[in-house]
């Protein structure tokens, strides 16, 4: 037996989440997929729930130099992970806005 | 009269099956030509921006960007306010014993607090995000430095020529 849910989400122009909170590890799965990253594995998981901690607790995503050093997943598997652009494919599919900064 | 016969071959047919066209994936190609603190970030700064967003990116390390890449100077590049116009700093001031070294310190600390990586480390970080990093051969030839003088992040030393053949539909930037 299975069950869908419906899910009104908000986002903006570019596709990037506008409030944090509705996101879900579904909603993820979603947005990876479109992205052409399916499936989601554990690693992906581990960098996806990384940036999202880091932004319940400073308020800002982490930059691409934090992963690396922090989340236990290295800036070239984070290429292999999330390739073409892992910085705005982390934070869409992670539920946070477009990454503003340089690093 | 000789006669000349002429024999006319018929070249089998070639078929020549082109490839689909495959998507061209937008590209940067950077020259950094300065060896300078304060030249040094731009190159690196846009080359690793440049794939964080899926974009390519090569750079090629020539004259004194040489420094940049380079085992023995690359996290000791200095800021060099002397004949710098661009720092705004009184050259009179900027002759000054220690001037150099507290300008220098001054930025490392102000790129530090902004998550900046030292001059390596981004190197390191450039190279695992998979752009290409290059070093000029004549600059190479001209200091006499060797590939073994160069950090292991380069790829490779090779000519400008080369260089504009992997720059074939890029966006070219000069620092």
């Amino acid at each position: 037996m299975t069950a869908t849910a419906e899910l009104t989400v908000k986002f903006d122009k570019e596709g990037f989440m506008t409030d944090p909170n509705e996101w879900t590890p579904a909603i993820a799965e979603v947005l990876a997929r479109e992205d052409k990253i399916d499936p989601l594995t554990e690693r992906h998981w581990q960098v996806i729930r990384f940036v999202r901690d880091e932004f319940q607790k400073s308020g800002e995503s982490p930059t691409l130099r934090t992963i690396n050093k922090k989340s236990g997943v290295q800036t070239k598997e984070l290429y292999e992970l999330f390739p073409q652009g892992p910085a705005k494919k982390v934070a869409r599919i992670a539920g946070l806005g477009k990454p503003k900064g340089c690093i | 009269m000789e006669e000349f016969t002429v024999q006319q071959k018929t070249m089998p047919e070639f078929i020549v099956q082109e490839e689909p066209a495959k998507e061209k994936n937008r590209k940067l190609a950077i020259i950094c030509s300065k060896g300078s603190l304060d030249m040094a970030y731009p190159g690196l700064v846009l080359a690793n921006a440049a794939r964080m967003m899926g974009i390519d990116a090569d750079l090629f390390f020539t004259f004194w960007g040489i420094d940049i890449i380079s085992k023995s100077k690359v996290d000791h590049l200095q800021v060099t306010p002397v004949g710098n116009p661009a720092m705004h700093m009184p050259q009179m001031v900027s002759v000054l014993p220690g001037i150099s070294m507290m300008a220098t310190s001054m930025m490392s600390k102000e790129l530090g607090k902004l998550d900046m990586p030292p001059v390596h480390e981004f190197l390191t970080m450039i190279h695992d995000a998979g752009a290409g990093i290059y070093a000029c051969r004549m600059a190479a030839e001209m200091m006499h430095i060797q590939k073994e003088d160069l950090v292991e992040e380069v790829d490779e030393i090779i000519g400008a020529m080369e260089f504009l053949e992997k720059a074939e539909g890029a966006q070219l930037l000069f620092i």
